[in-house]
């Protein structure tokens, strides 16, 4: 098993197997993000925060969840020092657009503007939320469950900053184009491709991609454009 | 003629190689284990031998001056293989493919051993299938067969358009087998510079590293050379670039025969040349000719027209076009043997029909088999040759026909070998095209590929055993002996005095001058006064070359010009002795066209009565003239007849 | 369809006397190019040039010049084997070329395949890998009748498409990884879809990725940069079947 996890196939496996469960958790939050804008009350969306921080198994899974972080992302440090030691002497002239996509080569620089992003997205909202607290976050009640009122704390975020919108945009692109590349290349990497199945999971990638972006980029929109009124 | 002891076995033709295996000595495994071979170049002959020798037991060393073993040429070789499997059920046999290959070759051809070729082709089959070849299938999961020129049957056995890819890709499984093993040691990069002998037995090589640039010396038991032909002698040919008579030259002057020298193929189906600067020439697939239709314009105006550039082929109606193998040829028509394809096409152009710029090409269309079968039928059977011929050319050939015109491809002549393949030299074998024995004066397709494999892989595993059944108790070879000594300073000082030449002139003017001279009068169509100009013309060359050649670089280094230099040298040598083994065989008969020696309507006209003999040139010394010793042809098996494709 | 004369070009070209010292760009210009030439009969036509000029002509390697060797390399405006697709560099003509226009010529680069002098590399990384598992492990002579085992049509076609490769290294070239996947994915799957290589599947996949590991290439990211400039369009569904075969059997044991 060791010589697994060393080999350069079995590095990939491990990005591969913590990118696919990175992409289940981004679908989860995506989806529960979206009930910010579906009621404007924020009772849905409160609802749905305070599912994800009681429930025992999210408890249980939220620290897996960081240990998929550490792991794809120290992995795909260590993957790109290996990679990039095979060419000591790089070309003096490249010219590999026609071959390849850009974000299937920039995967690491796309990856560490999404960091960046999830670094400061941490610090925002679920530091808060989890740790230090806010006067935002008042408790509320929902069908009489008292809870934080995570709403408020978002909405108002948003709708104070619009740099902050922007920030968040950004972030939702860059993390739809790394998952462009992402989504299909974990399949290939796990051998689950052929000729068939190649075109299938690039269209899947693609929308789950445009879905991603679109979702994430949705939101700050929403209200920057006071659309919760 | 007792110097020439071809060692055919008695007894019926069929029975020869099966009595003669039972008759030949065995090593016994663990004297094989003391036994080196060593094995020069590693083309399909040279992989399959050093692989089958290893897997035997004797301990091997390879060469090739590629960096790897699949570069050989035998990995050009587009159509396929022959192997007489019956496989279609069209009454095919041995003896069949035996015929074929004997009046393909012109009845110049040792009978005995084209039926051994023929008897073990269809082991060649089951080994490459077994090895993993990827050969073309039916929907059943059954081996696909084609048919080829020249013969009735279907019994080519193909991987798409790179069947000798495929078939070196398995040889060189099988050596990459034995070498990981340690069974084989491999030398890269490594070109051989000459054989030793010593007390009358070939016993090592002299070796330059073309890296380091170090000569070194290897010993053995044996030494195979399997170094293909000899082609590149006319700059111009289908050879890789790398192709080099000079190990088999190197042998001749060490005392082993050189034979049919000027027996070369010339293949009808290659892209012309264009303008001076080229370097290589393109083959087209044989395969082309079973659906494309040759013609040149019926009128000369249309001709000179075509190479002004005034008009496209397409503008010249059906009723103007020459279709001039069908005219010429009526039964055979677009499918006649290569040689004879070839001397159409150069009589046509040298008559001013010729379709390029230099008047020298002609048309091979497609048109009508397009609109007989569809553009798709086509492009399944030709795709990636159209691709490819679309890509050097910049013409397409679904819309116009392409231009083709003959080009040095394979060479018959080769080193004297007896039944069990070994040289005039003991203990120095030829196998492959390197050898002279089984296509006479013409090969037919598909076959070279048949004959290397068998050579390597079930001949010399068996024959070499007669020979090292007397080693056993020979010591490991001491390279500081001193015929090794000396061989080395033999090379040393030859490199020496080519690099200390320095004169002005780069390698390749020499070897284009050559190649000029040998095209204009050892090529397709030869006579006296021609040959004999040749041989004067070589000397003026060899004399300006020694004199003049400038080899930039250094000699402790990776140094191609001195590669190329050294082979050049060799290549006028050979040259010289094909215009004399040319000159000897007053007769036309296969790829060997003598002028004097044809029918009232131009074809030609074989002499059984004088010329039913294997030419062996034995070597005499530099500047002295080589001794022509005869091997008599015995046919007790075939009628020789005219061959007539008409 | 007609040539057309390339009046000057500037050729920029590695040169490195030997696998020791350190290279740099030298600047040559060349005159009179015949669109119809092969980038190869450019750098033969250069090279006599440089070498009636004194200066030692730019080795490269080459052979067959017929796209199915190999052995021609070079990495030509940025690009293995130069601006068109499915060819080799011997393959490429001139008429891919402007008038007037530089051209940067440089070795593959990668740390497992070390330039020798100017443009030519060691591949003997390759030989290497193919020699840890490449191959069926049978003898000559006592094989089986050849239509003995039937193989379906379709499985012989696509062994045949991986089969195809000519081990020239362009894969490694032209991915930003240097990676060998492709090169090894093809020879794995060649072997893979027939049943005579079926047999040692598990240990020919296993000893190869080790090997290639050890020598020094990168890893596979999926880019598709090798199937793009492969000369012979070997498919990237080759390397996912390699870590089909590759995961399947090192988890099975």
């Amino acid at each position: 098993m060791s010589k697994f996890l060393t080999a350069s196939i079995g590095r990939k496996f491990i990005m591969s197997v913590s990118g696919l469960f990175l992409m289940v958790f981004i679908a989860v939050h995506l989806g529960i993000n979206l009930l910010l804008i579906f009621d404007d009350s924020g009772d849905l969306f409160n609802q749905g925060a305070h599912f994800m921080a009681t429930n025992p198994l999210i408890k249980v899974m939220e620290p897996v969840l960081g240990l998929g972080f550490i792991v794809h992302i120290l992995w795909s440090f260590m993957l790109e020092y290996q990679n990039w030691k095979a060419r000591p002497v790089k070309y003096a002239k490249k010219n590999m657009s026609g071959a390849s996509t850009w974000a299937s080569r920039n995967m690491l620089v796309l990856g560490g503007l999404v960091l960046v992003f999830l670094i400061i997205h941490i610090l925002d909202f679920f530091v808060k939320m989890k740790f230090t607290g806010h006067h935002l976050l008042e408790e509320v009640v929902v069908k009489g469950v008292h809870m934080e009122n995570a709403y408020a704390l978002v909405s108002t975020a948003f709708i104070q900053s619009t740099a902050l919108g922007i920030f968040y945009i950004i972030g939702g692109i860059l993390l739809g184009v790394h998952l462009s590349h992402g989504f299909w290349s974990s399949f290939q990497t796990l051998g689950l491709n052929n000729k068939y199945w190649l075109k299938r999971w690039q269209v899947i990638g693609q929308i789950y991609a445009v879905v991603v972006a679109l979702g994430f980029a949705i939101i700050p929109l929403y209200f920057m454009f006071g659309l919760n009124n | 003629m007792s110097i020439l002891d071809s060692k055919i076995p008695q007894g019926p033709l069929a029975e020869k190689w099966t009595k003669h295996k039972s008759a030949i000595k065995v090593v016994s495994p663990a004297n094989k284990r003391k036994l080196e071979v060593i094995v020069v170049g590693t083309g399909l002959g040279g992989a399959s031998a050093a692989a089958s020798l290893a897997e035997l037991g004797y301990k091997v060393k390879a060469f090739c001056y590629q960096d790897s073993p699949r570069r050989a040429h035998s990995i050009a070789a587009q159509g396929g293989i022959n192997a007489a499997k019956n496989y279609q059920n069209d009454n095919d046999s041995v003896f069949r493919l035996f015929y074929d290959t004997i009046k393909g070759g012109d009845y110049r051809a040792r009978e005995a051993n084209v039926y051994r070729l023929a008897e073990v082709s269809p082991n060649i089959i089951d080994q490459c299938v077994a090895q993993g070849v990827p050969f073309g299938r039916e929907y059943g999961g059954l081996l696909d067969n084609r048919s080829f020129g020249g013969v009735l049957v279907s019994r080519t056995f193909y991987a798409r358009g790179q069947t000798g890819q495929q078939l070196l890709i398995g040889a060189y499984q099988a050596l990459n087998r034995q070498i990981a093993k340690g069974s084989v040691e491999m030398y890269n990069r490594h070109e051989m510079l000459d054989v030793v002998v010593v007390d009358g037995k070939a016993r090592g090589i002299i070796a330059r590293d073309l890296v380091s640039g170090k000569i070194k010396r290897f010993g053995a038991h044996a030494v195979v050379v399997a170094t293909g032909g000899y082609g590149n002698v006319f700059f111009l040919s289908t050879n890789a670039m790398g192709s080099n008579g000079s190990a088999a030259w190197q042998c001749y002057k060490k005392g082993a025969f050189m034979s049919n020298p000027c027996f070369v193929q010339i293949h009808p189906t290659c892209i012309p040349v264009h303008g001076d600067q080229q370097s290589k020439l393109t083959l087209m697939s044989e395969s082309l000719r079973n659906d494309g239709r040759v013609w040149v314009p019926k009128k000369k105006e249309d001709a000179v027209k075509l190479q002004k550039g005034e008009i496209g082929p397409n503008d010249i109606a059906d009723e103007d076009r020459d279709f001039y193998l069908e005219r010429r040829y009526p039964s055979y028509g677009n499918l006649v043997p290569r040689d004879v394809a070839s001397r159409a096409a150069k009589e046509r152009c040298d008559a001013g029909f010729g379709v390029n710029a230099e008047g020298k090409a002609v048309f091979l269309d497609f048109k009508y088999s397009i609109e007989r079968l569809g553009k798709d039928v086509i492009t399944a059977r030709y795709g990636n040759l159209f691709q490819m011929y679309e890509k050097i050319t910049d013409t397409d050939p679904y819309k116009e026909p392409m231009m083709i015109y003959p080009a040095i491809h394979y060479s018959m002549g080769g080193t004297w070998v007896d039944y069990n393949l070994m040289t005039t030299v003991p203990g120095l074998y030829s196998i492959g095209e390197a050898n002279f024995s089984d296509h006479g004066a013409n090969r037919l397709g598909a076959s070279a590929l048949m004959q290397g494999l068998a050579d390597g892989y079930f001949v010399l595993p068996y024959t070499i055993g007669d020979y090292l059944a007397d080693e056993i108790m020979t010591p490991k070879t001491d390279v500081n002996a001193p015929e090794f000594v000396e061989a080395e300073k033999a090379v040393t000082d030859r490199i020496e005095k080519l690099f200390n030449v320095k004169g002005s002139k780069p390698v390749d003017y020499f070897h284009k001058k050559l190649g000029h001279i040998m095209w204009d009068y050892v090529g397709m169509s030869r006579n006296a006064e021609g040959l004999k100009k040749a041989i004067e013309e070589i000397k003026v060359i060899r004399e300006e070359f020694w004199k003049d050649v400038r080899i930039p670089g250094e000699l402790d280094n990776l140094n191609p010009e001195l590669e190329k230099a050294g082979r050049v040298a060799d290549f006028l040598d050979i040259g010289e002795l094909m215009a004399r083994d040319a000159l000897d065989r007053n007769e036309s008969c296969g790829g060997h066209f003598r002028e004097e020696s044809a029918t009232e309507e131009g074809e030609a006209k074989r002499n059984d009565e004088q010329f039913t003999y294997v030419s062996c040139w034995e070597y005499k010394g530099e500047g002295q003239e080589p001794v022509l010793h005869k091997e008599d042809l015995v046919f007790e098996n075939v009628k020789l007849t005219q061959r007539s494709y008409k | 369809m007609a040539d057309k004369i390339l009046k000057q070009l500037k050729i920029k070209v590695w040169r490195q006397k030997n696998a020791k010292s350190k290279g740099r760009f030298e600047t040559y210009t060349i005159e009179n190019i015949s669109t119809g030439s092969s980038f190869l009969e450019m750098m033969d036509i250069l090279n006599n040039d440089l070498i009636e000029k004194g200066i030692d002509p730019i080795a490269f390697d080459h052979d067959c010049r017929e796209g199915i060797c190999g052995t021609c390399s070079l990495y030509i405006n940025g690009r293995p084997h130069g601006p068109d697709t499915e060819v080799t560099t011997c393959q490429l003509h001139m008429r891919k070329f402007k008038d007037g226009e530089t051209i940067i010529i440089e070795p593959w680069r990668a740390r497992a395949f070390p330039v020798i002098k100017d443009l030519v590399v060691d591949r003997s990384a390759f030989e290497k890998i193919l020699q840890a598992g490449g191959f069926v492990s049978v003898n000559t002579g006592g094989v089986p009748d050849a239509n003995a085992i039937p193989v379906s049509r379709e499985d012989a076609e696509e062994s045949m498409d991986a089969a195809a490769c000519i081990g020239c290294g362009a894969c490694v070239a032209a991915c930003k990884n240097s990676s060998a996947m492709l090169f090894v994915s093809a020879k794995v799957s060649h072997l893979a879809k027939l049943p005579q290589g079926k047999v040692e599947a598990d240990t020919r996949a296993m000893s190869m990725v080790a090997k290639m590991d050890e020598l020094g290439f990168g890893g596979c990211t999926n880019t598709r940069a090798c199937e793009a400039e492969c000369p012979k369009s070997i498919s990237i569904m080759n390397i996912a079947r390699l870590n089909r075969e590759y995961l399947k059997a090192r988890l099975s044991r």
